[in-house]
This record gives structure tokens, sequence and C-alpha cells, in this order.
């Protein structure tokens, strides 16, 4: 075994807020499954406290947010804002944000601690393919 | 870590998981505080409601002022290493309470139902100070039988109309119940599941504990009490019998005898060795050595 073993990247999906449906989050989860990654999957309508606590315990290096119902103005940031009280800040996690987003709401949300925001064309394996050109620079120490 | 910070502790969970020498180090320095917590296996098949029945069970400790770690197993895919690790998604109300720590793992590899770090995973949470460790295994068939060893008290989550009774019958998983419960016991077929594996319990070979059979439904809370009491019985019984001591020397050995084993082949899979597999894979392959010869001449490192 290596002294410094290579960590699997571990992703937290989760959708916060009242949507009833959580079809485009598996259909991320799965992707970034099949992609090698380990996906904790927390299911619909958490709050922020319990996506943060998630976060926390299961010390993954992806909070990765879906919301369909147009609350994500009100919803991710106040996710961030759980994490950063727990330690989870953008520096040593990355914030992935999902769903019907608007360019400009998109913008908004980078302020916020978000490094990217993927729409509905999104494709999955650009998900992938950025989360795992991102993670090596995260602050993990 | 053991001022109870719960990210220091996700941390030395990630490093114990990865193999990594900080995380060993951290493990050497931990381990005399372990011993204390009482551990709890929960296995049963794809859909039996293991994490229904684990999410009763923490909530049941909860209310005695038990605090409660959870390590929860899903499978990892055997070609890309990715996983789906989907148990929280019954446990969402216990992730309010501040002494109830859950840790997903994706079994990497491991084929006995659980994953190669989950005994050194749960350790830690043991080090750290919880009084109840619960361990949900992968979806288990019928030879996932690793939990027998890594748990003091194993439940088999059974549901009904799982097969007739000649499943009942079959070696493996149906032996190393201590608790048997029958989730979703509202459904019909629980009647004759329970009276099933009350007639098979009867042919077993006695071994002190007469495994009792209860009858849950997880989503409501059915039987939770009467679960709990089964599993403080056995625990009492294997404290009474001394039983308790010498499972533990068994624990002890199983994992010695496990890390051994891995690193053995870790020294074996460098890269001389490596070119010294092809060699004498080669020679299996067109006859020239048979298998045996070829693993002893490995290991000899010829």
């Amino acid at each position: 075994m290596a002294d410094t073993a290579v960590e699997q990247i571990r992703v937290l999906v989760a959708k916060p807020g009242l949507d009833g449906h959580d079809r485009g989050a598996k259909i991320v989860a799965r992707a970034l499954r099949d992609a090698g990654m380990e996906v904790i999957y927390t299911g619909i309508r958490q709050t922020p406290d319990m996506i943060a606590e998630a976060a926390l315990q299961e010390d993954v290096h992806v909070v990765a947010l879906s919301v369909l119902s147009g609350a994500h103005l009100e919803l991710f940031p106040r996710v961030v804002d759980a994490c950063r009280q727990r330690g989870i800040t953008p520096d040593n996690t990355l914030f992935l944000g999902g769903g019907i987003i608007p360019d400009e709401d998109a913008d908004a949300l980078k302020e916020t601690g978000f490094s990217a925001v993927f729409g509905p064309g999104a494709h999955t394996g650009d998900i992938a393919e950025y989360v795992r050109a991102h993670v090596p620079e995260l602050d993990r120490s | 870590m053991l001022a109870k910070d719960r990210r220091a502790l996700a941390r030395v969970l990630s490093w114990v998981e990865s193999g990594d020498q900080r995380g060993r180090d951290m493990l050497s320095a931990l381990y005399p505080r372990s011993g204390r917590a009482r551990t709890i296996g929960l296995t049963g098949s794809p859909g039996a409601g293991k994490s229904t029945v684990t999410n009763e069970l923490a909530k049941a400790f909860r209310q005695r002022g038990q605090s409660v770690g959870i390590v929860a197993i899903d499978p990892s895919s055997p070609y890309t290493m990715g996983a789906i690790l989907g148990d929280r998604v019954r446990m969402t109300e216990l992730y309010s309470d501040p002494d109830v720590f859950i840790r997903s793992l994706a079994s990497r590899g491991a084929l006995g139902g659980l994953s190669a770090a989950t005994q050194d995973v749960v350790h830690v949470l043991d080090a750290y100070g919880k009084d109840v460790i619960l361990i949900e295994t992968v979806g288990a068939g019928q030879d996932e039988v690793d939990i027998a060893g890594a748990a003091q008290t194993t439940v088999l989550v059974n549901t009904p109309n799982m097969g007739d009774e000649v499943q009942t019958l079959k070696a493996g998983i149906m032996e190393i119940a201590d608790v048997l419960a029958v989730n979703k016991s509202d459904l019909p077929g629980a009647d004759r599941m329970v009276s099933a594996l009350k007639a098979l319990l009867s042919l077993n070979p006695d071994r002190g504990w007469d495994p009792p059979v209860v009858r849950v439904v997880a989503t409501q809370g059915e039987g939770t009490d009467k679960l709990v009491a089964a599993c403080d019985a056995h625990f009492d019984e294997l404290q009474s019998s001394g039983r308790l001591e010498s499972a533990e020397l068994e624990r002890a050995r199983q994992q010695i005898t496990a890390l051994a084993r891995a690193n053995v082949l870790n020294q074996l899979h460098t890269e001389a060795g490596e070119e010294r597999l092809n060699r004498l894979a080669n020679n299996v392959a067109s006859r020239v050595a048979d298998p045996h010869t070829a693993a002893a001449a490995w290991l000899a490192g010829s």
C-alpha cells in the first residue's frame, strides 16, 4: 500500500427544498458513478442543515445540488452558508449547482461559492470531467 | 478529534478508509481507546429494509441516551469502482441529531458484504466515544457472511415471501443470525415466514443461544422495541457466557489474518512481481506449469 493512497472522489448529490421529483439528480448520480466516483445520494426534500451535515459526515469532495422549482437563488446560498458553519468551504469542497437556472442567476451563484452551474442541456460526461479536473485543486490537508 | 470535532472525525475516517499513512498512525494512537462500543450488524437481501430497520434501532438507542455510529456499506461497481451510496435516504430523520454519526462506505471490491476498511472505521467511531455502532452490510445474497465476524450481534432482516422453505435450509447467511427480523410483516405471508424460520431454528444444534424471530414493520416503527430487547438479550448472553471475550479474540485473529494477507499481496504486486507474474501466467496458459506450482514459485520470489 502506498504511503499516501489516492483518495476516491466522493460526491454528495442532494436536493434542497420541496421539489417532488429527482429524475435529473438521479441521472447525474448515475453518471458520476459510471465515471468511477462514490456518490452519496440523500433523496428529496432536504434542508440546508441536513445537506451540510451529510457533507460533513461523509467528508465529500463535491456537493452537487439540484433544484427545479426556481428557488435556487434562495436555497443554494443557504446550503453553502450551512456548510461554511461546519468548516466546509469552497476552498476545500467543490459546490456545483444544477437545474433550470438562467445564465444571470448562474453568475450570481458563482459569487456565493459555486464553482459551476449545469443547466438542462449539460452533458453528464462534462460534469464528471469538470469534477475530475477540479477536485485536485482543492485544499484537502 | 477526541474533542468531539465531527469534521476531524470525518477526515480521519477518509484517511483510514483509503489506507493513507496518516490514517494508520491515527488508528494506532486511537486503538487503545476503542473496545467500549457495542456493535450490531444488520444484513439481508437488497430491499429487505436494512436501512429502515437501522434507522429505527438508532432512534431507539438515542432515546436511551446512547450515542450512535452507523456504518452503511453499498456495493462498488466491479467495472468502474464507482458506487451509489443510498442508505442515507432512509435515515434523514437522524441528520439533525449531533449524537448520530453516519458514514457510507463503498465495498471497494471486497466480497463478503463489508469493505476492507469497515473494521478500522468501526474502531475509530468506537474510540471517538460512540456507545452503539450499527453496521449495515451491502444487500447480501447467501454467502456474504463477514458481518458475523465483524459485529457482536448479527441481525438478519428477512421479509415475507422470500422463497420456499428450501431457502431457509441452505447454508450461509441463515446460519449467522443471532436475531431474525421479519420486516414488512404487515404483508401477506408473514405468518408463514415466521413459522418457516422458527422451524429452521428448531433444527439448529444447541449453541447456547436460540435466535429469536421478531416481527417488525420498520416504516411504522412497529416491533422496534421487541427487536432492541432481542439484541439486548443476545448481548447479555454474550457477557454472561464469556463468549463476548472469545468472539473479540476471534475478531482480532481474523483482522490480523486479513491484513497480513493484503500485505503479502501488496508486496507481491511490485513492478518486478508483476513481471514474474506475467512470465508465470504464460507458463500456466501454455501448460508448461500448473497453477499451484506457479503460485508457489511467485510466493518464493522466483
